[in-house]
């Protein structure tokens, strides 16, 4: 890991020395060593680009406004495999020049969570020696060991794919997706509820949510102009809750907005204040396309058509569908 | 705000007797914007249709909703009313309180209630009409018919005759279908080639006429008036300009063992061939799955034998792209396949036959030069069964449904035609109804009993095995005299069910055109409208709509060829003003809706838009109104809500829901 930090920031130099990229779009530290946060760098800022174990959040979405602004040369962004999907699907969607950008596609294990090594007892981290298996981590109250696995987020528990799908160059060793976790037993488990038990489930999910937008805010496939949710037009924008539950309906819309087009990035879940398990719900429109239409993950391909924006002639007939949902 | 009248229709007792009309206004009365409320018996009558327009000048109302039958009856009525007051067509709504609402329920409260409820949603969309004005299109004047059988030649010479161009596209290598299989046609007993032969020779030397033998529809696009069609003309391996129809090579070509389609299968045929005798074209065809030379690289006979060097290995299949203002399907139908009713010993005894088997059978160009033999030992059978209502009428998976009503006929004629000419052979038929109306068709099937002592027995075979002799036994019910029937026979033929042909659902999807369970293609209305399809511009012509003979085929035939040519006959056709418009402050750009477009009315500009004073290029979707046919797929696709149809806005369809539930 310190390795690929090392290849990053060299190539990052390089290539903003050679001309081939004016701008770079990658991750700074905070406060803290775990406190990474996407940023945007010059010649000038180039000092302050990190890369560490912490670096979990997808920065596909930052280029859209990035590539509006970019008149003259490329932007230079680190994309981990999850990562390149997302970059796919907004390729797909017109919402980004792939002329403007330059990607360096850059290999994962998997990112830690901090807030699972703090649930380990483990507090006041001042640096993580990653090994790739497992991990030396410094505090102030002394050095503390514990396994990567343990500390993965979320999102990287049920990796879907450690294959970069675009990229311009490669850095960093390739890694082995075989720790991974099926990524659907969670929504086969919710598929497996009463429907009592579901609603109940979500009831008590979703009534966390404090609506700070963070999910969509994140998300790259929420990228509109103006989001049905701020428009006034709408009928749905600006109204009060009647009671906690009534967040459903944000989520449930945007679930459907995103539907055939959620890259499965995880950032929903990830940046969640509250701990909903947001992306169940996406994932589990991904089980039932793949399900009823054959596998499909949106962003595999850039310019794929979505089973739910394509017909062919083997469609499954609207009654299967039908009938499905009755089960 | 509008100035909204309300007008609720009784229908005579069809709505009034369910629905309390007085309570019905005295509801909507109160609705916001509502000026005037009024019931009458029949709104469409011309009374009816005098109080709307004396309403809009008398209370200068800007907007109607009619409480009355589905708009697909009286919609357009009530917009010419509303244009003769002077007011918009397109600011009338019809909430459909008859189909939706008094047919399907029986308590008069509950049913009042819908109507009220259904009432207020259109007055809500009302709230939020806005004047639309309907454009023109041009049409093409010309017109495809797909299916060269006997009820597509008929549409394609009548539509021909009066003047216009149409192009024939036969899947198959020669124009023909089902009937140039067949031997003598009920009910008066004439061959069917030398009535559809002289058919098939008028359509092929007709001017306004163009055969695509060999080849099928690939792509349709567009719209009525506006068809787009790509069609792929097969590689047959023989350059049709200079094949003489000699069939010296479909006599030399050594693979022969390969069914005989034509035949059923009875016999077989070479891998190079001319389906029959007057085929149209008269042109040979290479199977390449049979062909030796396409298997293996040897062979090359055929290339050898033919004078005129008309085969040609490398040749490839051709696409042609037209524009057609009118389409007509003509699909026709197969048999069933009867394997599934194996109690009956189709797929174990060659004596088992179909009834389109045995029409071969006794065809004088048929497997057995039209000698009735039994197919096991080619010996002369002395009794035969009859199994009527295989596959149809039926309630299991494995049956259709419907009565495929060709049978009765032809098994009539079948068992009439054998007595005829052999009057030693006993015939016997099983039969659960017999069906038989029709000009002539009762008296020709007593002919059958009463003439030619044909056996009928009311009720159904329960199986049928080889006896050690090697003829069938046949074990069944007399219903009539209640008791079980043991015959021994030497041939079981098989009234098998008919239906759709398969590739129907693949056209029927190219044209958006709807089909019902049965794969049968569905009318715009099933009595008014029995010949056009729902979706504009396509046509049904023979069975593909429903089972039915030749005399009907060919009336159903005539039937859609005066539709097309009415309009091809026009010059321009109105459209349709409620077409898609995309908000271009929300546009993404992202292309969603031209993906789904079915009719390839969306593009993409890059444009400088000023979104509240901010000035910027982006990529947006624009809307080709000439294009555009408000199906409305766009505007579910965008996932910003940019997408809206003109008189079904998302606001209009929100303040429906809204009024509905609240």
């Amino acid at each position: 890991m310190q390795k690929t930090a090392g290849l990053i920031k060299k190539r990052a130099l390089e290539l903003l020395a050679d001309g081939t990229v004016t701008k770079v779009l990658g991750w700074e530290e905070g406060d803290f060593i775990y406190d990474v946060t996407p940023a945007f760098f010059d010649k000038e800022t180039i000092d302050s680009l990190v890369f560490s174990s912490f670096c979990g959040s997808n920065l596909s979405k930052y280029l859209i406004k990035a590539c509006k602004e970019q008149t003259e040369g490329k932007i230079l962004v680190f994309l981990k495999p999850c990562d390149t999907f997302s970059f796919n699907q907004l390729l797909t969607e017109h919402r980004i020049d792939r002329e403007k950008v330059y990607v360096v596609g850059v290999e994962c294990k998997g990112m830690l969570d901090i807030e699972k090594i703090k649930a380990l007892g483990i507090n006041g981290v001042t640096k993580v020696i990653d090994n790739g298996e497992s991990l030396n981590i410094k505090t102030i109250y002394g050095e503390k060991t514990c396994e990567r696995s343990e500390v993965l987020l979320e999102k990287c528990t049920t990796c879907k794919s450690k294959e970069l799908v675009v990229f311009d160059e490669v850095l960093g060793e390739k890694a082995e997706n075989e720790n991974s976790q099926d990524r659907f037993a969670q929504v086969a488990a919710l598929e497996a509820m009463t429907t009592e038990e579901r609603y109940a489930f979500w009831q008590g999910e979703l009534s966390k949510c404090i609506r700070c937008n963070a999910c969509r805010n994140v998300c790259p496939a929420c990228s509109c102009m103006k989001c049905v949710f701020d428009n006034i037009q709408s009928g749905v924008a600006s109204k009060s809750n009647a009671d906690t539950f009534e967040e459903k309906m944000f989520h449930i819309i945007r679930a459907f907005h995103v539907a055939g087009r959620c890259t499965d990035c995880g950032e929903c879940s990830r940046v969640c204040p509250q701990g909903i398990p947001l992306h169940l719900l996406n994932r589990k429109f991904i089980k039932d396309i793949n399900e009823l239409y054959g596998d499909y993950q949106a962003g595999e391909e850039a310019g794929s058509r979505a089973p739910l924006v394509n017909f062919t002639f083997d469609d499954a007939e609207p009654s299967v569908i039908h009938e499905r949902g009755n089960s | 705000m509008q100035r909204i009248g309300v007008f609720v229709c009784w229908c005579g007792s069809n709505i009034a007797a369910t629905v309390d009309v007085d309570a019905v206004v005295e509801a909507v009365k109160n609705e916001p914007g509502v000026c005037f409320a009024k019931n009458y018996q029949y709104m469409c009558s011309e009374a009816g249709q005098a109080l709307i327009k004396d309403a809009i000048k008398e209370h200068n109302l800007t907007g109607i909703v009619v409480c009355s039958c589905s708009p697909r009856m009286h919609e357009a009525t009530f917009r010419k009313t509303a244009e003769q007051a002077g007011l918009n067509p397109y600011m009338v709504e019809i909430a459909n309180i008859r189909e939706h609402c008094s047919w399907i329920h029986k308590d008069m409260k509950e049913a009042t209630e819908k109507a009220v409820i259904l009432a207020r949603a259109a007055i809500a969309k009302v709230n939020l009409n806005a004047p639309l004005q309907a454009g023109e299109s041009a049409v093409t004047k010309r017109a495809l018919v797909i299916g060269g059988g006997i009820a597509g030649l008929q549409s394609a010479i009548d539509i021909a005759d009066a003047g216009y161009p149409v192009d024939i596209v036969e899947k198959s290598p020669t124009i023909g279908g089902k009937m140039a299989q067949l031997d003598k046609t009920f009910p008066t007993l004439d061959c069917a080639a030398c009535i559809l032969t002289p058919k098939m020779v008028e359509a092929a030397q007709h001017p306004n006429i163009t055969l695509y033998t060999y080849s099928e529809v690939e792509e349709v696009k567009g719209f009525v008036g506006n068809f787009n069609v790509k069609i792929k003309k097969k590689a047959r391996f023989v350059d049709s300009t200079k094949c003489t129809g000699c069939a010296v090579c479909t006599a030399k070509c050594p693979s022969r063992k390969g069914g005989n389609e034509f035949n059923c299968n009875l016999d077989t045929r070479g891998a190079v061939y001319i389906p029959f005798a007057q085929a149209v074209p008269n042109v040979a065809t290479i199977d390449t799955e049979r062909c030796i030379h396409f298997k293996t690289g040897k062979c090359g006979i055929c290339q050898k034998v033919c004078s005129a060097g008309a085969i040609d290995f490398e040749q490839k299949d051709e696409f042609i792209e037209e524009k057609y203002g009118a389409i007509v399907v003509a699909t026709g139908f197969e048999i069933l396949d009867v394997t599934k009713f194996d109690e009956f010993q189709y797929t174990k005894h060659p004596d088992v036959v179909t009834s389109l088997e045995l029409e071969r059978i006794m065809n004088a160009a048929g497997p057995t030069k039209g000698t009735l033999l039994r197919m096991s030992n080619k010996e002369h059978p002395h009794d035969i069964v009859f199994i009527q209502c295989v596959g149809s009428r039926g309630n299991t998976c494995r049956d259709k449904t419907y009565c495929s009503k060709i049978c009765c006929m032809y098994t009539a004629k079948h068992a009439m035609l054998i007595r005829e000419k052999y009057p030693d052979v006993n015939v016997h038929v099983f039969y659960i109804d017999v069906r038989t109306p029709g000009k002539n068709f009762d008296e020709f099937y007593r002919r059958a009993v009463e003439q030619y002592n044909v056996d009928y027995i009311k009720g159904m075979v329960g199986k049928v095995w080889e006896k050690e002799n090697g003829r069938l036994a046949v074990q069944g019910v007399d219903l009539i005299s209640n008791r079980r029937i043991m015959l021994e026979t030497d041939m079981v033929v098989l009234a098998a069910a008919i239906q759709p042909s398969k590739g129907v659902r693949n056209i029927a999807t190219m044209l958006t055109a709807s089909i019902d369970t049965n794969d049968f293609l569905t009318e715009a209305h099933p009595k008014l409208r029995p010949v056009e399809s729902p979706t504009a511009g396509v046509f049904l012509s023979g069975v593909c709509q429903g089972p039915k003979d030749i005399p009907e085929t060919v009336s159903q035939a005539g039937a859609a060829a005066v539709k097309v040519v009415g309009l091809l006959a026009k010059d321009k056709l109105v459209t349709n003003p409620c077409t898609a418009t995309p908000n271009e402050l929300m546009c993404n750009g992202c292309s969603s809706c031209a993906r789904v477009c079915p009719y390839g009315a969306i593009d993409y500009v890059e444009k400088e838009v000023n979104d509240h004073g901010k000035r910027e290029v982006r990529r947006l979707a624009t809307v080709n109104s000439a294009l555009c046919q408000g199906c409305g797929a766009c505007t579910v696709a965008c996932p910003s809500g940019a997408m809206d149809l003109k008189g079904f806005s998302n606001r209009q369809i929100m303040a429906e829901v809204d009024a509905i539930c609240r």
